[in-house]
């Protein structure tokens, strides 16, 4: 078994965000003054890069305080990366300056699409895995890296439902996208549940086909369950809810293969009061210690 | 039809039937498997809407409120990942509505709740100091040839109805007794600071700043409006920092 310190080195340069080794915590706008106020003791906020796409106010100025005191990952929503027709060129500048502007440790955005054509759809929808859309989706992180001049993490999706046309399994098409770009991994264990389960595949044989050395931050959050005409459990990604049992154990399993990364909590529904976060982004933290993190 | 183009479509229009070529490993039908995507779309929205214009929502019930924003999504779809900025056009939308033409004043509500969300996220603009403007005025000139910007944030609204007491009953106990609802009201809005403030103007000082905004001089600003208090108006703008910039216009 590698050592800890292997597994640092073994990191790929785009999995090396300047993030913490800590927990992390999505930043909400109703706890910007509670976060500024009381100085939490916690590894790293995360915000959406969209909601941050506006002239001025209070998100900024908000923002601009709390970055001074904790590293920063910025997350992407909206830039639909999967989607068939080019990439929205003004967004991406938006983006740029968004970086330039605040220097994030580290920007991530989703395998997934999001626009079609004029329309956004404001939610992140699933690719057919064939050598077309792998194609496009490398070109399209071409871009974003070179426009943005760094490397990006892409995170891994939940879905509820598979194309007839796919000729790779997700982990392996996942897998191939990061080994032609050079981008990171964004690790999300809840995805992994999801899509595990609504998929009837095995969690960790799914975790063992991706590239981890590339990991460079991992998101945990809850899901919300649904079932399908057959009765089966259908999971949903709501980021509604506490963190599962079964997305604990999983998020083990994963420390154990690659020691510990950037974990962040995601809850953007059914916002709990900035304690009970809390309470979730030190449990991560103790198992971020346990294998190996700083205090 | 690319695979997406057909996806989209039926993600915004809940009458087509589930895009061709999906399956799911167990064989469940994958039409109960998209209705997921389709609600998350269709309920994503909905709420979004739901925040920006929470006095709409509450006037006209949540039920009745998710019904016309679904409406809305499907006649006009975000068109940017820019949610802070979806439902521009919902106003101009409710107006037309009919099933909501009972409450006539909705739209209102609706624009003067967009202002707010406008001036929310506007430009970061420094006040000129309370001093500097004083002693400008002072100026013999002053009143003749001084032209003032004013903040980014700033807006006007005129509506029939007495949209700004409407709005504000429901910042409270959400009760209309004793509002009198056909009172023509004029709405300024404006951040000042990390705050976005609203207020009733005499007909005239919104004329009045509706042109000192087109570039015209304080008197002539003045005298081109109905008859309003001047100094309470000025004194409004100078003590919630509105005013962030003042220029001499060069005498003809």
């Amino acid at each position: 078994m590698l050592t800890i310190n292997d597994h640092a080195q073994s990191r790929t340069q785009a999995a090396r965000t300047g993030l913490p080794s800590r927990a992390g915590l999505g930043l909400k706008t109703g706890h910007f003054r509670e976060v500024l106020g009381s100085s939490p003791d916690i590894g790293f906020f995360e915000v959406h890069a969209e909601n941050y796409m506006v002239d001025g106010g209070p998100f900024h100025h908000f923002l601009g305080l709390i970055c001074e005191q904790y590293p920063l990952s910025l997350h992407g929503v909206g830039l639909s990366i999967g989607a068939d027709g080019p990439l929205d060129k003004p967004h991406l500048q938006r983006l740029a300056e968004l970086i330039r502007r605040y220097q994030p440790q580290s920007f991530s955005e989703h395998l997934a699409w999001s626009s079609h054509g004029p329309v956004f759809l404001n939610d992140l929808l699933p690719l057919a895995y064939d050598t077309p859309t792998l194609n496009r989706v490398c070109e399209h992180i071409d871009q974003v890296q070179n426009t943005l001049k760094r490397p990006m993490l892409l995170e891994n999706p939940a879905t509820y439902l598979a194309f007839q046309r796919s000729t790779l399994d997700e982990a392996d098409f996942i897998a191939e996208v990061i080994r032609r770009s050079g981008c990171g991994l964004l690790l999300d264990v809840n995805n992994v549940y999801v899509s595990c389960v609504n998929h009837q595949r095995d969690p960790l044989a799914y975790l063992d086909a991706l590239p981890l050395h590339t990991v460079g931050e991992i998101h945990l959050a809850g899901f919300a369950e649904d079932c399908d005409n057959l009765g089966d459990r259908l999971l949903i990604d709501d980021h509604g809810a506490p963190i599962d049992q079964n997305v604990w154990g999983l998020y083990r399993q994963v420390l154990q293969r690659i020691g510990p990364v950037a974990t962040l909590i995601e809850r953007d529904n059914q916002v709990p009061a900035f304690e009970v976060l809390l309470a979730e982004a030190q449990q991560a933290d103790e198992l971020l210690l346990n294998a190996g993190g700083r205090a | 039809m690319s695979t997406q183009r057909a996806f989209a479509a039926a993600l915004i229009d809940t009458r087509l039937p589930c895009p061709e070529g999906l399956c799911s490993a167990n064989g469940a039908d994958p039409a109960s498997r998209f209705a997921v995507y389709r609600n998350n779309v269709q309920g994503s929205l909905i709420t979004a809407l739901s925040d920006s214009y929470p006095v709409v929502a509450q006037l006209v019930g949540e039920e009745f409120f998710c019904a016309m924003a679904a409406v809305f999504v499907q006649q006009q779809p975000p068109q940017s990942p820019l949610m802070n900025c979806y439902g521009e056009a919902f106003a101009a939308f409710i107006q037309t509505f009919q099933p909501a033409s009972s409450v006539p004043y909705l739209a209102d509500v609706a624009r003067l709740e967009h202002l707010r969300t406008q001036a929310y996220h506007a430009a970061d603009a420094e006040p000129v100091r309370h001093e500097q403007i004083t002693a400008a005025l002072a100026s013999p000139h002053a009143l003749s040839e001084l032209c003032l910007v004013f903040h980014p944030s700033l807006h006007l609204l005129d509506s029939a109805f007495a949209v700004v007491a409407i709005w504000a009953a429901h910042q409270q106990d959400a009760l209309l007794e004793g509002i009198e609802i056909d009172r023509r009201q004029h709405a300024l809005v404006l951040r000042n600071g990390l705050d976005v403030e609203v207020f009733v103007l005499e007909p005239g000082a919104s004329v009045f700043i509706r042109n000192l905004i087109d570039g015209q001089p304080l008197l002539a600003a003045a005298e081109n409006s109905p008859e309003f208090d001047l100094g309470q108006t000025l004194g409004l703008l100078i003590a919630h920092n509105a005013i962030t910039q003042m220029n001499n216009k060069e005498s003809p």
